[in-house]
């Protein structure tokens, strides 16, 4: 499961995710990292088992999560099924069916935002959603 | 042998016993039956794409003002029609973009609006004359209020297209959609198996006056299609029909990031199988029809192939190129390409479209030419200024400053010994270096990944290098890598400047 974890620039420097990783024993995955002076984005992969210890771990140090539950929305209005989208993510997360329809398995969708720009029809969103 | 005309195929459509099948069930019904026997039991077999075309637009009139005015210049929602034609004629071109939203939007989602029943902003300009006394007109309207929105396009249904993939380490942002560095990603265009021309490749049933379906209505082949080069089978087709009737699922306007716009065009066109050479002809499959995979870096009307792959490997989502399997992505849509020639079956089978043959055929030779270029395009070598100093990589940054200083050039190249190029420095790294109390090495306050010019190539091309890595002067090197010259952004400027007043 993929959550996005939010730091502010205070702790940025704190090896949050280290300390994490001892405490819950965790087999968890850094998916992209994007550090800039306003904070950290980073987001996490981990056993679906291990998800609530190692966020409350991260909670508990002062980190944001923010689950992506909703990572990428894609409005079926515009969409063409032309599938353009495919090639350029990093994740495997979009494919075809057997119609030629454009499916989506957003568990594995790391907001990288490459779809977004290759959509030639405006019809994909990277959604934010509010940190808990 | 079988022989069928079109008026027996009309008749079966007539009386409801024609059979149609679709582009993509013909393969299987010829290898079971037999071209001859298939040419006997099937009558059309229809073929349906759906993609970028760019050369697409439509021809508005909007009937006379009063007081009337002859639109010199014109804007739709701040895309310009073009008005060389009479006082309130003009043709809206899918690929122009907006003066206000840029390549948000273009002449492509005009377009799409009209067909949607939006409302559009209408801004016309002229000079005045004394027919046309009018200078300025704004006005706000729908496709409804139109006298003719006839859609006209001048090069669509590309046979087949070359795909695209980029070698470089940077990101090309294309007509072909985004393609990643290091060739990550392959997108291709063409609905294969489907493609209305590969179907008919000698042209026999597809010509000037064909009807097809064009975006959801009744439309027609006006003729060849600019660049029409039917040899190296990448024939292409003139066509037209009627906005005011067609269906917005079939007309898309759209946004190549960094590109610009193009309109979806949905075209299907109806086969008649007359003979068993159009059986066998529309049994082609995806695995029968070849293009290349083209390398996109390099910045050139003739492009290095990576390899040559059929639709059938394309589709396969997968292709390998030097033992890396890179993912492939459409640009053109199948699953509405298989709609298009669906829905264009239904047509023939419930009567409400009878093809026609063509009243003239479209050449199967002609073949497209390059442009003819009066004027040399100079190379780097013919403009670059020749004096050059070059600092030995084995000088301390002091030496480096004084020469700055006495050349009056800011940056310097950093030579081996054998005067090849290993590096470049600048007053910033001077500068940077001194700030940080760094200054003796002259090779760790260098910049080492140089960027270059060719003595030998174009100097847009160079130009355009400058402008993507956002530099403002860049060695030029032989190809031993031996430092020939320097050019910067000013040298160009001024080219750039001299090459327009001219
Ligand atoms: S943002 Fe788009 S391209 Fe990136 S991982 Fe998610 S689905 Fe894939
Ligand atoms: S690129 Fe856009 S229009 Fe094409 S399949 Fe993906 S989401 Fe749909």
């Amino acid at each position: 499961m993929k959550f996005l974890l939010f730091v502010t620039p205070e702790i940025i420097a704190r090896p949050l995710i280290a300390e994490t990783v001892l405490e819950t024993g965790a087999l968890l995955n850094v998916d992209r990292a994007d550090i800039k002076p306003s904070g950290g984005e980073i987001i996490i992969d981990v056993p679906r088992d291990k998800y609530d210890e190692v966020t409350a771990a991260l909670i508990k140090r002062g980190a944001k999560i923010i689950p992506l539950e909703q990572p990428v929305i894609k409005d079926d209005e515009e969409c063409i099924n032309c599938g353009a989208c495919i090639s350029v993510c990093p994740t495997g997360v979009i494919s075809f069916d057997e119609e030629w329809c454009v499916v989506m398995d957003v568990s594995k969708c790391i907001q990288c935002g490459l779809c977004i720009t290759m959509c030639p029809h405006g019809a994909l969103k990277v959604v934010k959603q509010n940190p808990r | 042998m079988t022989e069928k005309t079109i008026e027996d195929i009309n008749t079966r459509i007539a009386d409801g016993s024609v059979h149609v099948v679709t582009a993509e069930e013909m393969p299987d019904i010829v290898s079971q039956l037999g071209p001859e026997q298939a040419a006997k039991e099937v009558d059309i077999v229809t073929t349906g794409t759906f993609g970028a075309m760019c050369s697409s637009g439509v021809w508005l009139n909007f009937g006379h003002s009063d007081p009337p005015i002859k639109m010199q210049r014109l804007w739709l929602n701040d895309v310009e029609a073009y008005t060389g034609v009479a006082a309130v004629d003009a043709y809206i071109g899918a690929a122009q973009l907006s003066s206000t939203q840029g390549m948000k939007y273009g002449g492509a989602h005009v377009i799409e609006d009209l067909v949607s029943g939006k409302s559009i902003d209408i801004h016309a300009i002229s000079q005045g004359t004394d027919c046309y006394p009018r200078k300025l007109l704004d006005t706000t309207l729908t496709i409804e209020d139109l006298n003719q929105a006839i859609m006209m396009n001048p090069r669509n249904a590309y046979q087949k297209y070359a795909c695209a993939s980029n070698s470089s380490n940077r990101t090309l942002y294309t007509y072909m959609g985004t393609l990643l560095p290091n060739c990550t990603n392959i997108t291709y265009s063409g609905s294969g198996v489907l493609s209305p021309l590969s179907n008919d490749p000698e042209y026999r049933t597809i010509g000037m006056g064909t009807r097809i379906f064009l975006s959801g209505t009744q439309g027609y082949v006006t003729g060849e299609g600019t660049q029409h080069d039917p040899g190296d089978q990448f024939g292409t087709l003139m066509v037209q029909g009627d906005l005011k009737k067609m269906d917005k699922k079939y007309i898309r306007g759209a946004t190549f990031n960094g590109y610009g716009t193009s309109l979806y065009v949905g075209i299907g066109i109806p086969i008649p199988i007359l003979n068993s050479d159009l059986a066998k002809a529309t049994a082609v499959t995806d695995a029968d029809i070849t293009t290349s995979i083209l390398d996109y870096s390099v910045l050139r009307f003739n492009k290095p192939v990576l390899r040559n792959v059929t639709y059938e490997e394309l589709k396969s989502g997968m292709i390998d190129i030097n033992g890396h399997d890179i993912p492939t992505s459409p640009l053109s849509s199948f699953h509405d390409a298989r709609a298009i020639a669906t829905e264009l079956k239904e047509w023939v089978k419930q009567g409400k479209f009878y093809p026609t043959l063509p009243v003239e055929r479209i050449s199967n030779t002609r073949v497209c030419k390059p442009m003819k270029q009066t004027q040399d395009m100079p190379m780097v070598i013919d403009v670059m200024p020749t004096r050059i100093t070059t600092i030995k990589q084995d000088l301390c940054i002091e030496d480096a400053a004084k020469m700055i200083m006495d050349s009056n050039f800011s940056h310097l190249p950093v030579v081996s010994e054998d005067d090849k190029l290993v590096g470049i420095i600048t007053a910033w790294d001077i500068a940077r270096a001194v700030a940080k109390n760094k200054h003796d090495r002259l090779e760790d306050a260098m910049t080492k990944n140089v960027i270059t010019a060719d003595a030998t190539e174009p100097i847009d091309i160079a130009a355009c290098r400058l402008e993507q890595y956002n530099i403002s002067a860049m060695p030029v090197i032989d190809k031993h890598r031996k430092v020939v010259g320097i050019i910067t952004s000013d040298d160009f400027s001024k080219l750039m400047a001299r090459r327009r007043d001219k």
